[in-house]
């Protein structure tokens, strides 16, 4: 027997049990939190208390950072109507299993055959053939397209009762499992993961980054180094398409390598390294890298005439009138010759068709500079080139998000769900053939869980097509 | 010269023209200007259809980084808009056999394309690097079939609520002729669910693509919310159904409210504080 006292918490326990599991709470949490969430998209998200200070003065500054509103989607009160929801969902589907899980497990489903006698919508009619041949006839022909078949007997005649679709009542719980998954994932991440971004000037490499939320910094297992960076745009100015080659590198030594687009990152260990954006850096020359075209411009003595001719670092230029190759070899962005700073050059060897070959030195911002060579051919570095190459960083957003895949299990998920819940139904049918008179009388009835209007149409088709031929089907 | 656009004018007109006709056969009660209006709008839907494949035909005339699937920006996505409302609606129309559904569902198509043809640029603009995804053409469409069947819902909402807020037994004429109010709730009801699912696939498969170019699949950002608001409000509905007390009226006045959370997240979002930037993010 239980005393009095514990039939009152068992009463208090039932009704907090009742009030988790109810979908009047379901409404007034997912209402809540469509309202509550429009809040985040009218006063702008995580910007710098300085900025909120100067929008809204010190009073409801206050008010407001104390409420947690410059950061709500991340508030204890926005995370605890997200633990509502679970909780209520865990316990709805609990004790809705408890309530129906008898009817979705198990082998033989019941039919209460005086409910489906008794409908409104069920159809009858007569049909010749003995009860015999016409129930034998329209089982194989409902077994087709209903998986559970049996026929009852039922006084001098049958009845058949078939279904189809009963796992398709799990469908629900699916979804709301995934939502449970979801958030589940959602959590891992937040607990475990990071995101954060650096930017990295071409030819340096990094190993630390800031990270987004907290502004602090942090330190990656290995470093990223930029080995170049490169943009494209389109005639509107536009950025069509920008890449960066980078090298992974773990203890000094070089790893992978990879060039990394928009939409194309990079991944090792779990971190991901994406294109996000990209910047000029006013750097001094030593940074910038070595110029992409070379344009240069070989003027023979001989004929007076000037030769414009493309290079590429360590590959040979044929120079017109037989004078001979040159390779550029190197670029230096602080040339020295003779002791003498020269700024950015290029350093290469000319191989004369006679002759032993002779290192060369272009300056880049003196085009004259080769003359003092005093040699067949002046060579000189065409302004396009030696203009000042812009020095660009590349801008990359680094996350690392252990619950990511714990997420798309959830997506995947609730989208079955859905497609099983809204689109498919647990469909019975119930059949009953009696003699009547010299003829046979039959009695079409069905139920569905869902889609009721569709399922009584199919119901109606069905039963036009059991009336043809007077019940033989053929 | 480009065609797209004109074919896609004239389209507009044409919508113009069936939503005139099936509105016309309901308050005057012609049945052959009824189904003459089916036929207008299956050739409109054609058009519509022609227009977008011209577009992306022609998109790829215009050189190379043109080339591109037509649902990058808002006109493109309101003439595939279009579109899908004309589809849905035809099918719904195929199924329940009811041409009064046409006079509160191809105005709809209509007014999305004439604001597309008239009041957006149609000008073909090449793709910055972040919407050079394929998740984004599975994002574009899924979001916006999701919001072609919350519209057709909207508009049998907007019937059930004329045909409730008369005395039914009494309403004849015009009203009289709207189908039965607990049709209407379960047409909505079906519209809804399928409106879902593919909003729900709309907000994965976006929270996928972010997730391939920013390595982030969530960032409430304002966009993002109010999908994920619109997205609250039809689960509430689905919901309040199940709740004792909640008739059809207030489903259908939740319809609306989930409609006009629709139609601020593709349009009034632009109008909030701090924009939905691709592209210079990590900056
Ligand atoms: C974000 C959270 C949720 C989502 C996305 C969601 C989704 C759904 C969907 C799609 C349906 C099917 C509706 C239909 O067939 O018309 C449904 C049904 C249902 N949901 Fe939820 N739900 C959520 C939360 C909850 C919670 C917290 C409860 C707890 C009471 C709940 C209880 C139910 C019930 C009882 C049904 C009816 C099941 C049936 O028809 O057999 N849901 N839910």
């Amino acid at each position: 027997m239980m005393n009095d006292k514990t039939k009152v918490t068992a009463n208090y326990l039932d009704s907090l049990w009742k009030f988790f599991a109810s979908v009047k709470l379901t409404v007034v949490v997912l209402l809540s939190l469509a309202v509550l969430s429009i809040i985040g998209t009218l006063i702008p998200q995580n910007q710098s208390p300085a900025d909120y200070f100067k929008a809204f003065g010190p009073f409801l500054f206050q008010v407001l950072a104390t409420l947690d509103i410059f950061d709500m989607y991340h508030s204890w009160w926005f995370q605890f109507l997200m633990i509502l929801l679970v909780v209520n969902i865990i316990i709805c589907s609990v004790e809705r299993l408890r309530l129906t899980g008898k009817i979705i497990f198990t082998k033989t489903p019941k039919f209460n055959l005086n409910n489906y006698r008794q409908q409104k919508q069920r159809r009858e009619f007569t049909v010749t053939g003995s009860a015999g041949s016409v129930v034998e006839a329209y089982r194989r022909y409902l077994s087709k397209s209903f998986r559970y078949c049996r026929v009852l007997e039922q006084g001098q005649g049958f009845a058949i009762t078939a279904e189809k679709g009963r796992w398709t009542r799990i469908g629900v719980y699916g979804v709301h499992l995934s939502v449970v998954i979801l958030l589940v994932g959602g959590l891992i991440g937040s607990l475990y993961g990071f995101e954060g971004f650096v930017n990295i000037p071409e030819g340096q490499s990094i190993d630390t980054i800031q990270l987004r939320n907290t502004g602090l910094e942090y330190r990656l297992p290995f470093s990223i180094r930029c080995d170049d960076f490169d943009v494209q745009f389109y005639a509107s100015g536009a950025p069509k398409e920008f890449r960066s080659k980078l090298t992974i590198l773990e203890d000094g030594k070089a790893g992978i390598q990879k060039e990394i687009i928009v939409n194309d990152p990079l991944r090792y260990k779990g971190i991901n390294i994406f294109q996000s954006s990209y910047g000029k850096t006013n750097l001094d020359p030593h940074m910038a890298g070595a110029p992409e075209d070379i344009e240069l411009s070989f003027r023979s003595t001989v004929s007076g005439m000037i030769y414009n001719r493309k290079a590429v670092l360590g590959q040979p230029v044929q120079i017109p009138e037989g004078m001979g190759k040159l390779v550029v070899e190197r670029y230096e962005p602080d040339g020295q010759f003779r002791g003498m700073s020269i700024g950015p050059a290029l350093l290469g060897t000319l191989t004369p068709a006679e002759g032993s070959p002779v290192p060369i030195v272009l300056a880049m911002n003196f085009p004259k500079f080769d003359m003092m060579r005093k040699g067949d051919v002046v060579i000189s570095v065409d302004q396009s080139t030696a203009a000042p190459k812009t020095a660009y960083y590349t801008g990359l957003q680094i996350t690392n998000d252990p619950g990511v895949w714990v997420v798309y299990v959830g997506f995947a998920m609730m989208i079955v769900g859905c497609m099983v819940t809204f689109f498919m139904s647990h469909q019975q049918l119930m059949v009953e053939i009696q003699p009547k008179g010299t003829r046979t009388a039959v009695l079409v009835a069905g139920k569905a869980n869902k889609n009721k209007i569709g399922f009584q149409h199919k119901v109606n088709r069905l039963s036009e097509k059991l009336s043809m031929n007077d019940g033989r089907l053929s | 010269m480009a065609y797209n656009p004109i074919i896609l004018s004239i389209t507009t007109f044409i919508f113009g023209l069936a939503g005139a006709m099936y509105i016309f056969s309901w308050v005057f009660h012609r049945e052959g200007a009824g189904r003459w209006a089916t036929g207008v709008t299956l050739f409109a839907a054609v058009g519509n259809l022609i227009g977008i494949l011209m577009r992306w035909y022609e998109s790829y005339q215009l050189g190379s980084g043109y080339g591109h699937a037509p649902l990058s920006n808002i006109y493109e996505s309101l003439v595939f808009f279009a579109f899908t409302i004309s589809v849905i609606y035809l099918v719904v129309e195929r199924r329940y056999q009811n041409r009064i559904i046409g006079a509160f569902a191809i105005p709809l198509a209509f007014f999305a394309l004439a604001y597309a043809s008239f009041g957006t640029s149609s000008k073909i603009s090449p793709l910055i690097p972040a919407l050079k995804s394929n998740w984004l053409i599975a994002h574009v469409m899924t979001c916006f079939v999701g919001y072609a069947a919350f519209a057709l819902a909207f508009g049998v909402s907007i019937m059930y609520l004329l045909k409730r807020g008369n005395d039914e037994s009494a309403a004849t004429g015009v009203i009289g002729r709207l189908p039965a109010a607990a049709f209407l709730d379960e047409l909505t009801h079906q519209l809804i669910m399928f409106g879902f699912l593919f909003l729900t696939a709309g907000i994965i498969t976006g929270a996928v693509w972010a997730n391939s170019a920013w390595g982030r699949y969530w960032g409430w950002d304002p966009k993002e919310t109010w999908s994920l608001i619109t997205w609250f409000i039809y689960a509430t509905l689905l919901h309040a159904r199940l709740m004792r007390g909640w008739s059809g009226k207030r489903i259908a006045i939740l319809s609306l409210v989930g409609f006009s959370a629709v139609m601020f997240t593709y349009f009034g979002v632009n109008l909030l504080p701090g924009l939905h930037s691709y592209g210079a993010m990590g900056q």
